[in-house]
């Protein structure tokens, strides 16, 4: 039984009010809120049971270190992984991809081999690879969605040729909404012998996620979407692809013995997890997962499914907002743009003005902006606490916006 | 006092006690500006700002100092047009002595000039004091 309103109540922020207007906070696509367990979480570790981890055999540091560790077996829980030393914990997908691109690919690619990629990736799963475009000549090779936004799993696959190295795509698509099947291009792809690498940080969010159904190499998700603290994430990375990686950064933790003129390195996971990490933040994060677990992520699925269907009609219903992605199984992302004199940035002004808290700009995707001949827009992304009261909201003051800019 | 075409402005603004009616009237005045020739809109004169693309052209007259703007957002449009009221046609050497977060406070448009990068405002009065102190 899913209660909105008990949902609502357990994220303080929702009840404060921005300019004078009760907050309606459909920004989600680019940072979610915190429900007070994890706010609570957060302030338990600092006060009563902090320190340093896998540093110390003083009982705070054995704490600690039992809180933060025990995430990774939250995680593998969440993701449906069997083996958890196969998750890395990081600060979130930029920094799990970027480390894909060092510690995998850079190492095993030649000038002209290729990355296969969607056009609907985000900034992160694009400009690391750009790095080895521009230091080792290393070929990018996009593959098109089509007008509704949907992304044709035979495409990509299609796309891998014999110097193709790795398809890197996202699960679902921050500006349209997008779901792609990622376990049909896993397939095909291994098929052709290549890893697949997935971009989860809108996923994992708004559906229930199997990676070992899924069956990719590598698995990126990043905690500050998921409820969870900022500066918190992890990456799935596959056994078999562990042991073909180098270390990304170096420094404490990811060592085991140190000389004047050698290294060994730790056992993966802490192989890949150089310095004191983001303790606090990755034991919040393993609070927010366990929230989002315990209202089921079916049930969120499926309420994000019943805000999708009703803002998609609503919005459908006025011939004045263009939606960019009709995708029939889309999550709830709503990129709009409107006809007439109104750019994003006075739109989400406006809105801002009702309380309505949205993004306006390209979402760090400017290839799939220019590849849907659209400059800026304005993106409703919708969570778990949001209500179709707060979806009429929205669509009243897109009304004033249209009354105001014509 | 700022200058006769502000006060003119902020004279205005007053009689507006809502949000609503100062964006309105605003976005009147982004729509009543005359647009920057697109021959001007190329990256040396472009602001950078995040979410809308703003352009900025300043010269010297006689020792005064004018700059042309546009943008194609309409709210930021507005602001220029406030901005153009605020710096025209002032001797040079006073546009530094523009408070622009006061002004624009008077307008209850301050919020523009806080650090959020995305409006491009902040960056527009950077560009506006550089320039007259070359």
């Amino acid at each position: 039984m899913f209660d909105i309103d008990a949902v609502r109540a357990d994220f303080p922020i929702l009840s404060r009010e921005v300019n004078g207007k009760p907050l309606v906070y459909l920004d989600n696509g680019a940072s979610a809120q915190k429900p007070q367990v994890v706010i609570d979480a957060i302030t338990q570790a600092y006060s009563q049971e902090y320190s340093n981890v896998h540093r110390g055999l003083h009982y705070l540091s054995n704490l600690a270190t039992d809180k933060y560790e025990s995430v990774r077996g939250t995680i593998a829980k969440f993701l449906h992984i069997a083996d958890e030393d196969q998750i890395i914990l990081n600060s979130g997908t930029t920094e799990g991809i970027n480390m894909v691109a060092y510690s995998w690919a850079m190492p095993r690619m030649q000038a002209g081999d290729e990355i296969v990629l969607s056009i609907m990736e985000h900034h992160a799963n694009i400009v690391p690879w750009h790095f080895l475009r521009e230091r080792q000549g290393v070929v990018i090779k996009w593959v098109d969605c089509d007008a509704n936004g949907d992304l044709d799993p035979q495409a990509v696959i299609d796309a891998i040729g014999p110097k193709t190295k790795l398809v890197a795509v996202t699960h679902v698509s921050n500006v349209l909404g997008t779901v792609v099947d990622v376990k049909a291009i896993t397939e095909g792809a291994h098929a052709k012998g290549v890893p697949v690498l997935v971009d989860g940080s809108q996923a994992a969010v708004h559906m229930p996620v199997d990676v070992d159904d899924i069956g990719c190499d590598f698995y990126a998700i990043t905690g500050h979407k998921l409820y969870g603290p900022s500066g918190s994430g992890a990456i799935f990375v596959r056994k078999e692809r562990l042991a073909e990686m180098r270390p990304f950064m170096g420094g404490g933790d990811m060592i085991r013995e140190v000389t004047r003129d050698e290294v060994t390195w730790n056992d993966p996971p802490m192989k890949f997890e150089a310095g004191t990490p983001g303790i606090v933040q990755t034991i919040g994060l393993g609070v927010a997962l366990d929230y989002m677990m315990g209202l089921g992520m079916e049930n969120i699925a499926a309420h994000e499914r019943t805000l999708r269907d009703y803002a998609r009609d609503r919005l459908n219903g006025l011939n004045w907002v263009n939606v960019q992605g009709q995708s029939a199984t889309k999550a709830a992302i709503f990129s709009l743009t409107l006809t007439g004199g109104a750019h994003a940035h006075d739109i989400s002004t406006v809105l801002d003005k009702k309380g309505v808290a949205v993004r306006a700009g390209t979402h760090c995707a400017m290839p799939l902006m220019e590849h849907m001949g659209v400059g800026a827009t304005c993106r409703a992304s919708f969570g778990v606490y949001n209500t179709k009261a707060e979806v009429d909201v929205l669509i009243d003051a897109l009304e004033l916006c249209h009354e105001l800019f014509g | 006092m700022a200058t006769e075409a502000f006060e003119e402005i902020a004279e205005t603004f007053d009689f507006l006690d809502d949000w609503e009616d100062r964006y309105r009237h605003l976005i009147d005045m982004g729509k009543a500006m005359p647009p920057l020739d697109d021959a001007f809109k190329v990256p040396a004169t472009k602001v950078n700002g995040c979410a809308s693309q703003v352009w900025l052209v300043p010269h010297r007259d006689d020792g005064l100092f004018r700059f042309e703007g546009d943008s194609d957002a309409m709210i930021v449009r507005g602001l220029i047009a406030v901005l153009a009221a605020l710096y025209n046609d002032l001797p040079v050497d006073e546009v530094a002595k523009v408070d622009a977060r006061a002004e624009l406070g008077r307008l209850g448009l301050n919020e523009h000039l806080s650090a959020q990068r995305s409006n491009g405002v902040r960056a527009m009065v950077e560009r506006i004091g550089q320039f007259a102190a070359e």
